[in-house]
């Protein structure tokens, strides 16, 4: 059983669908972030406290509300999980408190006592609960920011070595574009950015740069093969005979994490959706963005009338006819 | 070919067994029992509290400069100086003030002493020094203050009984620490134990009680003299509060105390008896004989007052907090705030993290079944889209798992919710090199290859792609693991364990699983692929 056999898609040919394509999710994920739902970030970076409350019997929304006005608890937020209508949890959030890291935490008191004395509808059980100060939010978001680049960074030195430094920044532009559709997404359906989701976006840069090297690989292994061809007819019978092996590894990985998403509970539900975004979009930027640009740059190049030499790099030693040497 | 495959083999068998072992040891009890001991379960899968804390050092420092003020007027008195601490933000610096030129050198050489190396002298002219604590010895400082805070939090937490406490310096910021309790589910209640041994200090007491801060301010005409401040508290444990003058520098504090114990007066009555360090006991002595009948001290806790006793005899090491009003329960949670020493410096709650213990319990089912579900899915498809080759892959796929869980019992791995989920990912990347080389495989034997050759081939081409995919992967779980903390570290060390166990059995074992088929069939081999 074999899919693609001998597929002969022009892949370059059809950047320009390509490109409308991540536009579209580009620019409404960008449009989201700056005027609709914002940066949905979690409360390990924007600080505040978050209790898990579990029922009994069905949370009344309205009754929980009343029940902590009637304490004198405001400012407020209360959601049900997502992710399972049949669950009777809510999460009750409170914004940062105070400017300073003392007495934040009496909102959890406050939110403890008055559900204990004012609702009625049934019982109720802390789950789980996370109050975050302001200087320890401050602290995560700069060190997420941190990782991110680092990790960026180690990508586009790790492949300037192995390959050259257009191949590193082809990739790294394929990387970004990733992560920005990823996180346009959480902005889209408003899902909370917590540190696990910083962690799963980092996976992805992984991955994707995982994707993005196979097809390189065999654009190099091609191009130090081949003398004549036109640099776009090399990398499209590059991702031609990729493409089986990239459909397969990514729709098995996808399968695992779609396995994640559905089985996995709720608490990794941002995780897994980040994933899942991300395999899908990694696969798909390694042909349609960094190839492309790859192929763009050299032309580029090439019509300014530096001396195109089709650039395979180290490592891989190119079978020409021999030629006479002093 | 045949005794090349032997000892692969049996390197295969003796990992295999090796990570079994690292999995569940030797099984004395149950199968279940066995892997929980190995492989220890993060807080958001056996719930518990995860508390991140500052110390302020700069209190210690404060404290320090204190003391060494009031040395300094006492040394300096003969002369006229006085020694004080003019600006608040700045605890390190005293000011000299009050040399006159005929004993400059007297006051220099008293600055200049060995009790006060810790200090650099300068002079700001007019008779004046200003003496600020060395960058060397305000580091020193700060890093004893924190690790005698983290020792007193250990002992205060032993008291609730958790097993596998973890309490250390917690390197995000500065001066903080990492507090994680598995197995307890109120933090509210773990915050107050730890915050009840804050700063603990005996005062001498200035003036007071006055009713009101006002009625104290205008005893002193409006503002009290610079080695003095006004501190409220009630007495003992009950009524409102009163406040008093006191003097700025503490006689002892609470690292000084070695013992204290709840016992009864002659009376009958419950009261308190302290054990001083001899360094303190011999500070103590030298107060209390001077002011003895005359004044009192009060017992400052976290700068509220908690207790004010008339000095009525010279103490030195042994001495006895007595006097009506003082309940059993009194003296004995005074004791013990005395007796695990306290805090050098007060702290505050960064982030206070609960987990409950249902949570944990269906994250763990949660992650089960995905991983249960995920790896079927996944070798299903291995089978029917590989046929024979595909048993080749499960298998590796299988023992991938079990050198993934070995790693873990052998670094006694914390396993976190995150870290399952690396677990899934392995299987969904590890299967990836295996489809690399099939596919490689395939190719070859398209263009005509035999069956060995193709596998040869295979192996040899897809080696390089497999090393820079998984190079890649791991590069961002190492970043992870740097960055990140407790459940993102288990996720990224799962992910690295994974990749390279996975390097092993993709290469190694399915490789000689197919040397062996090879091997059996002969030369005319026909590959199921």
């Amino acid at each position: 059983m074999e899919f693609f056999r001998s597929s002969n898609i022009d892949w370059l040919g059809k950047k320009w669908y390509f490109l409308g394509f991540s536009l579209i999710f580009s620019v409404a994920g960008v449009l989201s972030l700056l005027f609709w739902h914002g940066v949905p970030l979690g409360v390990d970076f924007k600080g505040g406290t978050q209790i898990k409350v579990h029922f009994e019997g069905t949370p009344n929304e309205a009754h929980i509300r009343q029940a902590l006005d009637r304490a004198g608890v405001r400012d407020e937020t209360v959601q049900s999980i997502s992710g399972g209508g049949t669950s009777n949890d809510e999460v009750i959030s409170l914004p940062i408190s105070t400017a300073s890291d003392t007495a934040h935490d009496q909102g959890r008191a406050a939110v403890e006592g008055a559900l204990t004395a004012n609702y009625r509808d049934s019982g109720f059980s802390i789950v789980q609960e996370d109050i975050v100060g302001p200087t320890a939010g401050k602290q995560l978001t700069k060190q997420a920011g941190w990782a991110i680049l680092y990790s960026l960074l180690g990508m586009l030195i790790y492949l300037w070595f192995r390959f050259e430094l257009i191949y590193g920044v082809a990739a790294v532009v394929a990387v970004f574009h990733d992560t920005l559709i990823t996180v346009g997404a959480f902005s889209l359906t408003n899902q909370e950015i917590s540190l696990t989701v910083i962690a799963a976006i980092l996976t992805l840069i992984g991955y994707s740069m995982n994707d993005t090297i196979v097809v390189f690989d065999r654009i190099r292994e091609n191009l130090a093969l081949s003398r004549r061809e036109s640099l776009s007819d090399v990398v499209n019978r590059s991702i031609n005979q990729t493409l089986s092996r990239t459909v397969l590894t990514s729709g098995l990985t996808f399968l695992t994490v779609l396995s994640l998403y559905l089985f996995g509970g709720e608490v990794l539900h941002g995780f897994s959706f980040a994933l899942v975004i991300g395999i899908l979009i990694g696969t798909y930027s390694s042909i349609a963005v960094a190839a492309p640009m790859l192929v763009a740059y050299l032309d580029w190049r090439g019509a300014s009338g530096k001396r195109v030499s089709l650039p395979a790099a180290r490592g891989v030693a190119p079978k020409g006819p021999r030629t006479a040497k002093r | 070919m045949n005794k090349n495959l032997g000892t692969k083999a049996i390197l295969i068998v003796v990992v295999l067994l090796g990570c079994v072992y690292g999995i569940i040891g030797i099984p004395h009890g149950g199968l279940k029992q066995a892997l929980l001991n190995r492989i220890h379960l993060g807080l958001d899968l056996k719930g518990g509290v995860h508390l991140v804390l500052q110390v302020h050092v700069e209190e210690a420092i404060s404290s320090a400069t204190d003391r060494d003020m009031q040395s300094l007027n006492t040394a300096l008195a003969q002369y006229s100086a006085t020694a004080a601490k003019l600006d608040p933000k700045h605890p390190e610096t005293i000011s000299i003030t009050g040399a006159t030129p005929a004993n400059q050198s007297d006051v220099r050489s008293v600055l200049n002493g060995n009790e006060y190396q810790n200090y650099e002298v300068s002079s700001s002219g007019n008779g004046s020094y200003t003496m600020t604590m060395k960058q060397s010895a305000i580091r020193d400082l700060e890093q004893r203050t924190l690790d005698t805070s983290i020792e007193t939090i250990r002992a205060r937490v032993d008291a609730l009984g958790v097993s596998e406490p973890q309490i250390e310096q917690y390197n995000l910021g500065d001066n903080e620490i990492l507090v994680q309790l598995p197995g307890i589910d109120d933090a509210g209640h773990v915050e107050d134990i730890i915050q009840e041994t804050a700063k603990l200090e005996i005062h001498p007491v200035a003036s007071g009680p006055y009713e009101s801060e006002a009625a104290a301010l205008a005893a002193v005409n409006g503002a009290p003299p610079p080695d003095q401040e006004i501190l409220k508290g009630t007495a003992g444990n009950g009524g409102t509060d009163q406040y008093y003058i006191l003097k700025r520098a503490a006689i002892v504090e609470g690292t000084d105390f070695r013992d204290a114990q709840p016992s009864t007066d002659e009376n009958g009555r419950p009261d308190i008896t302290f054990t001083l360090t001899t360094d303190a006991g011999d500070r103590f002595y030298k107060y209390t004989n001077e002011n003895k009948g005359t004044g009192s001290m009060a017992i400052v806790l976290e700068n509220r007052i908690r207790e004010v006793a008339g000095i009525e005899g010279a103490i030195r090491e042994q001495g006895r907090i007595s006097g009506g009003g003082i309940s059993q329960e009194y003296a004995q949670s005074l004791s013990m705030m005395l007796r695990t020493g306290s805090l050098p410096a007060s702290i505050s709650y960064l982030e206070t993290r609960t987990v409950g213990p249902s949570l944990g319990a269906e994250s763990i089912h949660a992650g089960v079944v995905a991983a249960i579900a995920g790896m079927l899915a996944v070798m299903v498809f291995m089978l029917v889209y590989y046929k024979g080759a595909g048993v080749n892959a499960d298998l590796a796929l299988v023992l991938n798992l079990v050198i993934l869980l070995g790693f873990m019992g052998f670094f006694s791995a914390t396993l976190t919710l995150p870290g399952i989920a690396g677990v899934i990912l392995t299987i969904g990347m590890g299967v990836d090199s295996n489809v690399l080389i099939f596919e490689r495989i395939r190719e070859e034997l398209r263009l005509g290859k035999t069956a060995a050759a193709a596998v040869q081939d295979g192996f040899g081409h897809a080696w390089i792609t497999i090393i820079d995919t998984h190079v890649t992967t791991v590069v961002s779980a190492l970043i992870l693991l740097v960055f990140g903390s407790g459940p993102v570290k288990g996720f990224a060390l799962t992910l690295i364990f994974g990749l390279l166990a996975n390097i092993f059995t993709a290469v190694f074992v399915s490789r000689t699983i197919f040397d062996w088929l090879l091997s059996k069939k002969g030369r005319d081999a026909v590959l199921s692929i």
